[in-house]
């Protein structure tokens, strides 16, 4: 032991990637079926009328937003921080056996917690409240797996030789004080085994069963304040944590201004936590708190803006790379849909225009140009990268990883446009009316026009899909591809044919 | 002055308050360049790009730290 050279110690990272990798299958096959569902409602059937209960689409609309979001995305946001966290610290989990052992304590709780999501969804348990759907014993294990997590993470903050904390640090560090923080207040609810009725009765319905704390307004802007600040601290910071370190590490490029990073974070941070208000326009809440939720919204395209374009000018001067190499395509990509869809968002929250798109498909379009082309690419990049430094062997196949990025981009591209017409279409219906202010049109005619674009986008998202298993199988390969030298693993990923 | 009035002014003053520490803190990196330890700012990127386990830190945390630096051979 004594004279074993120091190395950066990758267990838990192998263990998220593979995670990472199963539960995007499992989320996004799901994401398939409900779009081929919303197209051919027969399919809602497809194990037979027996089974209906289980196969609608009710029932696994909230499996595949819970299994994409807390599963693909989150593992996604674990393995990059078992792998990042020591690198930018200098520092190898192996110093610290404590460090090891929570390690491993998170990922199997992790995935325990994964289990009773599955199990209790499935089964119809929910609170019925959107990406918080989970009852009050799951979310005890929730807690505890995200202490665990940031245990282990200000653990190896405290062991580390660099002095300050690299930017993608902060990032990682907003996400878990964010997420905390907001999951705790939203998920604040009484089981009501506790609860006593006006005539007496107590000890009411099952055990695991709860009532949020909040009611009426009051939850739905708790909800929304939560439901967007999921997306900053989910969607946004810690993928913009991965970008910070993997686009320099692959590109071999210096980010093009450390000042801007620093100076977008805190813009991020100051920003995001107002602009909840954008779901709720022309609801109950207060006006003034609509409003603000609008500017806050127009107001976050530029420190989300700051961090893109300092991405796509780290590659100033170096932009033979991106036609050279696959995996800086998927982080252009990656950080081009980032800047499309903060630009979208804002669009949207302007109140004249989500007077049009609220409750359309074009919401639906706007969410997926950001998890596919943004969140999916920069996760799939960041194990790209990872997978021959963890395995030490070079990527499978550059040749498929281009094919595959063709295919998912085209299929991104079909979801996203097919979404917009058929949300704008459906926002103009909806409010179309004759001169004497009738409805010029029922749901149901709606519904009609709409059956090409949801067609398009089964076939979109199904390219997508195609495009992920390519992805897991690239890496499944690499695992007994040709063994590399460390000095090839500089920059630039080393990848066979 | 109900309260909602009251958490209306706290909420201007609150706001106006972050947005001149955050416009200073533009100031600041832009002007000094340099953080406490006199480190360039765009120095820290090679935290990312140096980040092998025996690669010098841009700066250590403490000097007994760094001599396993060459305990490693690559
Ligand atoms: C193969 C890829 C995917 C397909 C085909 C797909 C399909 C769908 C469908 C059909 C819906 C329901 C839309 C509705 O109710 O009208 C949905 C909702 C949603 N999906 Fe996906 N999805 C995919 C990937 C993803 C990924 C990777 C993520 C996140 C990382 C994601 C996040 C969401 C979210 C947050 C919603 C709820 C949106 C809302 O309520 O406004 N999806 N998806």
């Amino acid at each position: 032991m004594e004279n074993r050279p120091l190395e950066y110690d990758y267990t838990i990272a192998k263990m998220f990637m593979l995670t990472t990798i199963v539960l995007g299958i499992v989320g996004m096959l799901i994401g398939v079926v409900l779009a081929f569902q919303l197209a051919f409602p027969g399919i809602n059937l497809f194990l037979g009328e027996g089974l209906a209960e289980y196969t609608n689409f009710s029932r696994l609309r909230p499996l595949h937003t819970d299994a994409v979001i807390f599963g693909f995305t989150l593992s996604g946001v674990f393995a990059t921080w078992y792998y990042v966290g020591q690198r930018v610290l200098k520092v190898s989990m192996a110093e610290s056996k404590l460090l090891m052992i929570l390690g491993k304590v998170h990922f199997w709780l992790y995935l325990a917690v994964v289990a009773a999501v599955v199990v209790s969804l499935f089964a119809g348990v929910t609170t019925s409240k959107e990406y918080a759907e989970f009852e009050w014993p799951i979310d005890i294990g929730v807690v505890l797996v995200w202490v665990i997590w940031g245990v282990g993470m200000f653990g190896l903050i405290g062991i580390r030789r660099e002095k300050s904390l690299y930017i993608s640090i902060w990032y990682y560090i907003a996400t878990f004080l964010g997420i905390a923080m907001l999951y705790l207040f939203n998920n604040m609810e009484i089981p009501t085994m506790l609860a006593t009725s006006d005539v007496g009765e107590s000890g009411i319905g099952a055990w695991y069963h709860s009532v949020s704390m909040y009611s009426g307004t009051n939850d739905a802007l708790v909800q929304w304040w939560y439901g967007h600040n999921a997306v900053a601290f989910g969607f946004t910071v810690p993928i913009v944590a991965m970008i910070y370190y993997f686009l320099p590490k692959e590109s071999g490029q210096a980010i093009y201004s450390y000042k801007l990073s620093l100076l977008s974070f805190w813009g991020l941070m100051f920003v995001y936590l107002w602009a909840g208000g954008h779901h709720l326009l022309y609801s109950t809440v207060p006006d003034w708190m609509q409003t603000m939720g609008s500017i806050f919204s127009v107001i976050l395209i530029l420190p989300s803006w700051g961090s893109a374009i300092n991405m796509l000018l780290t590659m100033k001067g170096e932009w033979q790379q991106v036609a050279a190499s696959p995996l800086i395509k998927f982080m252009i990509l990656a950080s081009t849909f980032y800047m499309f869809s903060t630009l979208e968002g804002p669009i949207q929250a302007i109140k004249s225009v989500n007077a049009i798109a609220h409750f359309t498909d074009w919401i639906i379009g706007h969410v997926h140009d950001g998890v596919l082309g943004w969140v999916g690419f920069m996760i799939m990049a960041a194990l790209y990268h990872m997978a021959p430094r963890v395995f030490k062997r070079e990527i499978y196949s550059k040749s498929l990883m281009v094919a595959q990025f063709w295919i998912q981009t085209l299929g991104v591209v079909l979801y996203f446009t097919s979404m917009w017409i058929a949300g704008i279409t459906q926002g103009m219906m909806w409010r179309a009316h004759d001169e004497f202010g009738n409805l010029a049109y029922s749901f149901i005619d709606t519904v009609t026009v709409l059956h090409p674009y949801y067609a398009i986008r089964g076939v979109g998202g199904l390219l997508y899909l195609v495009g992920f298993l390519m992805f897991a199988y690239n890496i499944y390969k690499t695992m007994s591809a040709r063994p590399v030298e460390a000095g090839e693993l500089q920059s630039a990923s080393p990848m066979g044919a | 002055m109900d309260i909602a009035q009251l958490q209306a002014y706290g909420y201007f003053a609150l706001t106006t308050v972050l947005v001149i520490g955050l416009y200073g803190y533009i100031y600041h990196l832009y002007s000094k360049k340099k953080d406490v330890d006199g480190i360039d700012y765009e120095s820290y990127s090679d935290m990312a790009l140096k980040d092998d386990i025996d690669d010098t830190p841009v700066s250590s945390i403490s000097d007994e730290k760094v001599t396993r630096e060459g305990v490693k051979e690559k």
